[in-house]
């Protein structure tokens, strides 16, 4: 029995020992928001390829990331979807400067193949065949992200009150924790469809399972995306930020569908 | 497609906090069991709150502590220099608190059935307290702490909300596998989530299945 005691805490503690031996220094941890999921992930391929860094991303709501920045997490470059967030940061010392926009988002409706009818001249025309359905006895859901602290939610709101289905489709709204989950949750079964970053809905990984159609940009305030340095910031993630300015993060990021400042 | 660097967070955090929380486990489990005092029902409930509360109370709570304004943390960071929130040793503290009940109860169910009198010869023979424990109550409430190991254990590799909030999902360092297959859904990547959940249940499994195998066979030599 004894003897069982000790080998398994020996067992256990050669488990453990790995926590306290990593030798070399871990990639520049990124906060990214979540509209930036496939776009930026092909992003720091590409970048390892060209400049031999690996990056690790984190994506995620950017109020979220905010938050978090603030209290002190270990993130070395922040890109938020929304760029009040990093002025704010940048207000409260957490950051280095107020970084700079890297590009615009757009919205669009996505959803299941054949859900409804898309038309461009009405591009929310889907959610308003959704509610009429709804209105006639037909359970009907619209997904979006939070607009409590998501920007794309924020948006996706605006755009629903441009079209003057807000108030309407109230009961129907379900909320995803940030633009990804929104996207997820638009091509579940008994959902049908939602408002999500265009970069997500033109994502290679969904071209089979869905379709969606771009909502215009004077739907809603204009997703001005800012990128910034924080403190702890080191030499890759510098590179990385500076890299994605230049032509090459720029084409990728103009690839799934940002808008890229000149 | 398996994200190793999560899984490795995941049994760094489950052995770590099996670690740490059995040895304590055994001292509260047998005080509560032998405890005759008033209190001993306050203390009981307070080891069982963990069970009953949601793990996003546990985790604000956690949160706000371990914040730099707030006394502990502040002394947290002056003693070892760096926070808590967002941390490997941030979210082995909040582990260690969401698994209290699971490593104290099934101990202290075991000693409660260790006749008294058994102790009580053991002091007669002329052993000590420390003697008593390893020579004769440890043997006997061998298949509580096992039930203990298991449960902290399986419950640590589960354990989502609470390392959510105060973890952050951060690669390699608070990322558990739990986490990532959250994650891994939201990037559309349902065959990495799929083959990370079936990992997660062939491990859980296995877990449980080696300690009940053990303390079932034990019962049946010893019974």
């Amino acid at each position: 029995m004894r003897g069982f005691v000790i080998a398994s805490f020996l067992y256990m503690a050669t488990l453990a020992v790995p926590a306290s031996v990593q030798a070399q220094p871990d990639p520049p941890l990124v906060a990214a928001a979540s509209d930036l999921q496939f776009a930026l992930t092909e992003a720091a391929a590409l970048f390892r390829q060209e400049a031999g860094h690996s990056i690790r991303l984190n994506f995620g709501s950017s109020g979220n990331f905010r938050r978090q920045i603030a209290q002190g997490a270990p993130f070395e470059l922040y890109l938020s979807a929304d760029e009040s967030y990093v002025l704010a940061l940048n207000q409260e010392g957490h950051v280095q400067n107020e970084g700079v926009i890297y590009a615009l988002g757009r919205l669009a409706w996505l959803q299941n193949p054949g859900a409804a009818e898309l038309d461009e001249d009405d591009p929310l025309g889907a959610a308003e065949q959704a509610l009429a359905a709804h209105q006639s006895g037909e359970r009907q859901r619209l997904a979006l992200a939070n607009p409590a602290h998501a920007p794309y939610g924020v948006a996706a709101m605006q755009a629903l009150k441009h079209a003057e289905l807000w108030e309407a489709t109230a009961d129907l709204q379900v909320l995803g924790e940030n633009v990804s989950q929104a996207a997820q949750y638009a091509l579940s079964d008994g959902i049908s469809g939602g408002l999500v970053a265009y970069s997500i809905a033109r994502a290679p990984a969904l071209a089979e399972r869905s379709e969606y159609q771009l909502i215009p940009d004077n739907w809603h305030t204009p997703l001005r995306q800012r990128m910034v340095l924080t403190h702890q910031a080191g030499a890759v993630a510098e590179q990385f930020y500076h890299w994605l300015q230049q032509d090459a993060g720029r084409a990728t990021l103009s690839d799934y569908g940002f808008v890229v400042p000149q | 497609m398996m994200d190793w660097a999560a899984l490795s967070v995941s049994l760094r955090l489950a052995v770590l906090t099996c670690l740490i929380l059995l040895p304590i486990g055994i001292w509260a489990g047998r005080s509560l069991a032998y405890a005759r005092h008033r209190g001993r029902g306050f203390f009981e409930a307070l080891v069982a709150l963990p069970l009953v509360l949601p793990p996003t109370v546990l985790g604000f709570y956690l949160l706000m502590a371990f914040s730099r304004d707030a006394p502990f943390g502040s002394l947290w960071v002056s003693v070892f220099g760096s926070g808590l929130n967002f941390t490997f040793t941030g979210i082995l503290l909040a582990s260690l608190a969401a698994n209290v009940p699971f490593a104290i109860q099934p101990i202290q169910r075991a000693f409660e059935n260790v006749p008294a009198n058994l102790r009580e010869a053991a002091w007669c023979s002329g052993l000590s307290i420390w003697q008593t424990l390893w020579r004769i109550e440890l043997p006997l409430v061998w298949p509580g702490v096992l039930s203990a190991f298991a449960l902290t254990f399986a419950h640590t590799l589960g354990e989502f909300g609470v390392v959510l909030m105060v973890g952050g999902s951060i690669d390699a360092e608070t990322q558990t596998l739990a986490i990532a297959i959250y994650d891994r859904m939201q990037a559309f990547d349902e065959a990495a989530a799929a083959l990370m959940s079936a990992v997660l249940l062939g491990i859980s499994f296995i877990t449980i299945g080696v300690v009940y195998g053990l303390a079932g066979r034990r019962r049946r030599v010893h019974g």
